[in-house]
């Protein structure tokens, strides 16, 4: 197969990595791992680290980095830039709908079983709007790229994406490490996050907020893999990174335990899933949530970002339909494409890929993190018919998209410098503006030929940037 | 800001001040080993010393005997021991995790870095290390934390909750140290006064880092009366109860003052209330009425402020 190499076209180095390919040729070995070992450092002694469920071993684990940025140019960006924002209104009106009269359902564009019966789709918020008919607040939109012009949504993020600040400390330890490429190239910045984050959460304030709304990020504790996220974001922000059991509710408002008594919170952006919010109203064992919460979110006297119910909008099942979402709700033709998915509850697409296996990706509806995958082309004859047994016994579980011929970039191997394959997940912000910031998390795959780039599977991170013109 | 944040914050330093009394305390032990003992040779005061930090029971169903090797591993990486020292710095970490919001990058920094340091340490083979490069390591790095939370922290509440914590555990290792001497070393009166004694308080005020500050305080002789005014009454003395205390109050007057009248005072009303009781004795008085009288009467005390605080910051008013 033949894969798009993001520095080249044809023999010629691109121009946006002009520089970066002189900077590379001309740097020596001894300095290279100098400063791979520099940026090691900087990484644990900051502290970002994640945790890889059910290995064992030391919990305190780095995403490897890779110093060799990913560039975009202008061009590139703006088309990118409107596509994913296009996604975002179209994922927030579908969310409305559904929660609302559910006029894509009856007008027969998405199958109402697929909503109705969604797990993720919350009958405890039907009717329910939230301020400024937004539910999902963060969207992380997975990208991958074919060929020059060729971008592929793989897949969408509305519950609470992770992964923002290895955007952001990328940036901040290339910029340290390497000041002159900052000089020589005119890269965006992207350090404006947080506060773009911040004025997105208070432009939700429920309708009870009469002052400045106070907002909180809720994390389900330092022992979440995610926790050093949470901690960085409140940070920056300046706001307070709270537990459940820091806050309790009281009459119409929610409340955190302060050293001077009760303080009242108007937003609570929340790092923590559907089942574990409130006690009450779902998972009764979860020690995770707020008693009462969902009383108080009803009835506008705080907002959760995001909301409730935003799940049934990413679902793999669903996300076939984004580009119908967007004819139906905005009247447009979509920008960005989606990858061609066969969904196997349908006896035609269930025939083609139990005939295609070994050429194809199969998923779990519900997976996540590279797991519970079958990717054909890379796996052996025994492996494909042990998944062919699992997909026989729950067909709707199970969808399936083509092999794709995802780009490379140029990164640091041990021998050099390498193609490997990349993709692309860029973070859209909805409030009462849609902002995006120019940049995104590239996560690359660091073995060679592997295409999966999930960091519980071998994947590393490199800086992403958007040159201005 | 929030109560557990505010806890977080206060047992931060409780634990980096308790850390560093564990490898004080190792240090007292080593060097009290290296004389000619009283009685029943140096076990026996090895066992007085986790008598005084009340782990004696523990470490016996643990270890059984009192070899070198064994209190060291006890007293310095033993996690089952919620008084050693890589137990304390694990807790202090974890705490400064928790409320990383809170903390400087500095003092995070250094906090990690020291956490990174032990557990570098824990993997090296014992018989490379001797007890003075761990109490060493040890106090070099809680100073590193404290100097970083010196020069980078905000002087709002967090930093009084931080500084309550240091004040407080410090009053309160001091204070069992200082006993450990009268009550459990020298465990018969005819030794008051002997060579024995007065070298036992040497290396008290040897682990107490306040060999020299003492001669340039009092000058002259190792005096018993004295090196307790020094540890007790001197306002000079960085470690003495007076100080400790005094500056717990301090910290206690600023919360007080920031949050106004809303917010409960009964810690620093406790603390004033004892502080001015200290200040009310002096050395001699302190002897009459005993000094491990005294002393219970003080870690009492300390206690009483300690849950205080509690009751009025750290439950959140609800």
């Amino acid at each position: 197969m033949d894969y798009y190499n993001e520095m080249y076209s044809g023999d010629k180095v691109r121009e946006p990595y002009a520089r970066l390919s002189e900077w590379v040729e001309t740097m020596p070995a001894d300095f290279r791992q100098m400063k791979q070992a520099e940026a090691e450092e900087l990484f644990r002694r900051i502290g970002i680290t994640f945790a890889v469920y059910g290995e064992g071993g030391d919990p305190d684990r780095l995403i490897p980095f890779d110093m060799m940025p990913r560039v975009f140019d202008q061009t590139e960006w703006r088309k990118l830039e409107r596509g994913i924002k296009q996604r975002a209104r179209a994922l927030n009106a579908f969310l409305r709908d559904v929660y609302g009269r559910g006029e894509i359902i009856r007008a027969g564009r998405i199958p109402a079983r697929l909503v109705y019966q969604n797990e993720a789709y919350e009958k405890a918020v039907v009717g329910v709007v939230p301020p400024r008919g937004v539910y999902s607040h963060i969207i992380g939109i997975d990208l991958v790229r074919t060929g020059k012009d060729e971008f592929f949504v793989l897949e969408d993020n509305c519950r609470t994406p992770s992964g923002v600040s290895y955007m952001l400390e990328n940036r901040e330890i290339m910029m340290r490490m390497f000041p002159q490429l900052f000089r020589q190239n005119r890269i965006e910045p992207v350090d404006q996050y947080p506060e773009l984050l911040r004025r997105t959460l208070e432009s939700v304030a429920p309708p009870k907020c009469k002052d400045r709304p106070t907002c909180v990020i809720l994390t389900p504790g330092h022992f979440n893999s995610a926790y050093y996220e949470h901690s960085f974001l409140a940070n920056l922000m300046g706001v307070e990174l709270v537990e459940g059991q820091d806050l309790f509710v009281d009459g119409e408002f929610v409340y955190m335990r302060t050293t001077q008594g009760p303080k009242r919170v108007d937003v609570i952006y929340r790092r923590i899933d559907d089942p574990f919010l409130d006690p009450l109203c779902f998972r009764t064992d979860s020690m995770l949530g707020v008693p009462g919460l969902m009383d108080v979110y009803r009835s506008g006297g705080v907002s959760i970002c995001s909301a409730p119910g935003a799940g049934v909008a990413d679902d793999k099942a669903i996300y076939t339909f984004v580009p119908e979402m967007i004819r139906f709700y905005l009247g447009e033709k979509p920008i960005l494409n989606n990858v061609q998915t066969w969904t196997l509850w349908k006896d035609d697409d269930y025939k083609h890929v139990m005939a295609n296996l070994p050429d194809l990706v199969v998923k779990e509806v519900h997976g996540s993190g590279g797991y519970g995958m079958l990717v054909g082309p890379k796996s052996t004859k025994e492996e494909i018919e042990t998944f062919r047994k699992k997909v026989e016994a729950n067909p709707s579980n199970y969808i399936a998209q083509p092999t794709l011929a995802l780009s490379t970039t140029p990164t640091f191997v041990e021998e050099g410098i390498a193609p490997r394959h990349v993709d692309l997940r860029p973070y859209c912000l909805c409030g009462d503006r849609i902002e995006l910031v120019p940049g995104g998390l590239t996560r690359v795959a660091l073995k060679e030929g592997s295409l999966v780039v999930n960091s519980s599977q071998g994947g590393g991170v490199k800086d992403t940037w958007v040159l201005s013109e | 800001m929030l109560s557990r944040t505010a806890a977080n914050l206060f047992w931060m330093g409780r634990h980096l001040e308790r850390a560093d009394t564990a490898a004080r305390l190792l240090d007292v032990g080593q060097r009290i080993t290296l004389m000619p003992n009283t009685e029943a040779g140096y076990q026996n005061e090895w066992n007085s010393l986790l008598q005084a930090s009340g782990t004696a029971d523990l470490f016996a169903e643990k270890y059984g005997d009192s070899t070198e090797e064994n209190i060291q591993e006890f007293i310095f990486f033993d996690r089952d021991n919620p008084s050693s020292v890589a137990a304390c710095l694990e807790k202090a970490r974890e705490s400064g995790r928790i409320v990383r919001t809170a903390l400087t990058s500095q003092v995070w920094d250094a906090l990690n870095m020291t956490y990174q340091e032990l557990r570098k340490m824990e993997r090296k083979q014992r018989s490379k290390l001797d007890a003075a490069a761990l109490t060493d390591f040890t106090t070099a790095s809680t100073s590193t934390v404290r100097g970083a939370i010196n020069a980078t922290q905000l002087r709002n509440d967090g930093w009084h909750f931080m500084n309550l914590g240091y004040g407080l555990e410090r009053a309160d290792a001091t204070a069992r140290l200082l006993d450990v001497k009268y009550y459990v070393l020298l465990p018969r009166i005819e030794f008051v006064g002997s060579g024995l004694d007065t070298y036992q308080w040497q290396v008290i005020l040897r682990s107490l880092s306040a060999h020299r500050s003492y001669h340039w305080a009092y000058g002259g002789d190792i005096t018993a009366g004295q090196v307790a005014d020094f540890l007790i009454l001197n306002g000079e003395s960085p470690r003495s109860l007076l100080t400790s205390l005094y500056e717990s109050v301090w910290n206690l007057e600023g919360l007080a003052r920031r949050y106004g009248d809303a917010v409960p005072t009964s810690a620093r009303d406790k603390a004033r209330e004892s502080l001015a009781s200290l200040q009310s004795r002096d050395i001699d008085m302190i002897f009459d009425e005993g000094l491990h009288e005294f002393l219970s009467w003080f870690i009492g005390e300390i206690g009483a402020i300690s849950t205080l605080v509690h009751e009025d910051y750290l439950l959140g008013g609800s």
